[in-house]
């Protein structure tokens, strides 16, 4: 039965046409139906009645649920077996913390130089990374530059954990009947209004933290730092604003909208950034654009466009955090 | 004994570790066990930082053009960390997400009361 | 340096192991704030300055943060203000009584509030 958004084929009947992989790609493509549905055994979560009890009624429930979990002196099994977790985990945590620490002894002593780990690889990123990548920071160089892939999958595992996150603690906005939306209550209740300190310590805060934060991406090939602190510092400098001056005032600023244009770009301009190479051979990932003096602010080629994009991401990813923690929306 | 007394970091980081796991068995209270779960990342990164320390280096950004191995410790841990720390962040907002969204169910945070009701529930 | 260095190390364990010790669960997010705090001095010491900004603007800042907004969604924080009426409580004796007390001022703050500000956070 051809729905709306089935695949069709002019050169094929349809019965035939269902066989083909094409038709089964293109079905998941449109969405019309869930390839897990029937193959994977799924168990809903049962939907919770709303049940309005009151506050007796919910008090008799936990000493109820109370008894059942921790009533030691009757339940004896259950007594017995707490007292033997607990005594195993004990031990079992002793025993491992024991093998760990002879493990540790028997470790070649740190500080110095002849160790495994410091084998031709860091010697290589640090005698020829300045030439190579440009950058002063040579973490900064190694983990924007040679390694800069990586960089790339934290960046995405960070814009998944906050799509989880959205996910998550997303809360619905309940339809009225007029057509208009019922206005999330918001936790300012809970808060303190307008607390005058609080305002005044950030009116000077807030400009100071984001431009550090700004200094700290924009440096990051020069001094230590880089997108990470510094975008975490950015983020920090917002969260700061919001609890100070509510959600009116940082709506202004920053929405969802926001959230998705900002790290979708950032994403994108670092995929392009690092892809590219790929078309063009695949050699390995050097840039044509040219190094600079090692020093200046507009050296190192691609590592200063990676920071800027690296900092946009977690600064999102942060605010996007908090405002999710706080209230369940923009 | 061994090395142990010059290892002392390392040490220092084992037991960190084991302290983070002890509050994983033996707290039921989800955030303790988040906050253990979150000493074992600490105690992971110090380890790893301690294997890249050399004693009498500096910090790896150049510095007048000097660019010889002994002057500088070995950068490979510090970036291995750098993003580890920032991993950790979002797999502590993952956990905590997901406990608030279990005490909204359930109106608790003792995970023998959860799994109680939900043997109560019938999952 | 080196006494220095053991000086911040003994701190971290100390950290760690009352953030498992203290009944409260806003002290022990201030514990672990604290140990980020001090993670990040053990960074600068290992010649890492890297690593310590990180830690201090995104372990000790945004991490706590989160907990401290996940301890207000679920009506944690304000336990201490109502702990006195919760003792009064007739409360069962067993080994799990400073948690249940815990559990039941917290019970108790969750009431009041749900019947004053119509359900501002359910």
């Amino acid at each position: 039965m051809p729905g709306r958004g089935m695949p069709m084929s002019r050169l094929k009947p349809r019965s035939e046409y269902e066989k083909t992989g094409s038709f089964r790609f293109w079905r998941w493509l449109a969405g019309s139906r869930d390839p897990y549905v029937g193959e994977v055994e799924m168990k809903a979560q049962i939907p919770k009645e709303p049940r309005e009890l009151t506050i007796r009624e919910r008090m008799q429930e936990r000493q109820e649920l109370l008894t059942r979990v921790y009533d030691i002196e009757n339940n004896k099994k259950i007594a017995f077996f707490h007292r033997i977790y607990v005594l195993a985990a004990v031990v079992f945590c002793l025993c491992f913390a024991g093998i760990l620490v002879a493990m540790v002894s028997m470790l070649p002593p740190t500080g110095e130089a002849d160790r495994p780990v410091n084998n031709e690889v860091p010697a290589r990123y640090i005698e020829s990374g300045l030439q190579e990548t440009g950058a002063v920071n040579i973490v900064t160089g190694m983990i924007l530059d040679y390694r800069a892939f990586d960089t790339f999958g934290e960046s995405n595992v960070l814009f998944a954990a906050t799509t989880t996150v959205l996910i998550l603690l997303h809360e619905k906005k309940k339809k009225r009947e007029d057509g208009t939306f019922e206005e999330i209550p918001s936790d300012r209740l809970l808060e303190p209004k307008q607390d005058a300190i609080l305002q005044a310590s950030a009116t000077v805060l807030v400009p100071v933290i984001i431009l550090f934060g700004i200094y700290v991406i924009l440096n990051g090939h020069l001094s230590p730092g880089g997108g990470f602190s510094g975008g975490a510092i950015i983020g920090a400098g917002l969260i700061l604003y919001l609890s100070a001056f509510g959600f009116e005032k940082t709506e202004k600023l920053f929405t969802e909208k926001t959230y998705k244009y900002v790290s979708f770009g950032a994403l994108t301009t670092y995929c392009l950034a690092k892809s590219y190479s790929f078309f063009t051979g695949a050699n390995h990932l050097e840039s044509h654009i040219p190094l600079g003096t090692p020093g200046a602010i507009l050296s190192s080629g691609l590592i200063l466009v990676l920071n800027i994009c690296v900092g946009m991401v977690v600064a999102c990813t942060m605010y996007t955090f908090y405002v999710m923690f706080r209230k369940g929306d923009f | 004994m061994g090395n142990l007394l010059v290892n002392y970091g390392e040490a220092a980081a084992m037991i960190l570790f084991v302290i983070g796991f002890s509050n994983l068995l033996l707290h039921k209270n989800l955030i303790k066990k988040i906050i253990g779960l979150n000493i074992m990342d600490s105690a992971i990164y110090l380890f790893l930082a301690e294997k890249g320390y050399i004693a009498g280096r500096t910090v790896p950004i150049v510095v007048d053009g000097v660019q010889s191995v002994e002057a500088y410790i070995n950068p490979i841990p510090a970036g291995l960390v750098l993003t580890g720390i920032v991993v950790s962040v979002s797999v502590s907002a993952l956990m905590l997400s997901l406990t608030i969204r279990l005490y909204r169910r359930y109106h608790t945070l003792d995970l023998d009361e959860i799994s109680t009701l939900l043997k109560k529930e019938g999952v | 340096m080196t006494l220095f260095q053991v000086i911040l190390l003994l701190f971290l364990l100390v950290c760690a192991v009352s953030v498992s010790f203290s009944k409260n669960l806003l002290n022990s997010v201030l514990i672990y704030m604290s140990f980020s705090l001090i993670m990040s001095i053990v960074w600068v010491t290992l010649q890492s300055p890297d690593l310590a900004i990180t830690e201090a603007a995104v372990g000790a800042g945004i991490t706590s943060l989160l907990f401290f907004a996940t301890l207000k969604k679920i009506h944690a924080i304000d336990t201490l203000q109502r702990q006195g009426r919760a003792i009064q409580d007739p409360q069962p004796d067993g080994e799990a009584e400073g948690d249940r007390q815990g559990k039941a001022a917290k019970e108790e703050s969750r009431e009041p509030a749900g019947a004053g500000k119509g359900d501002a956070h359910e």
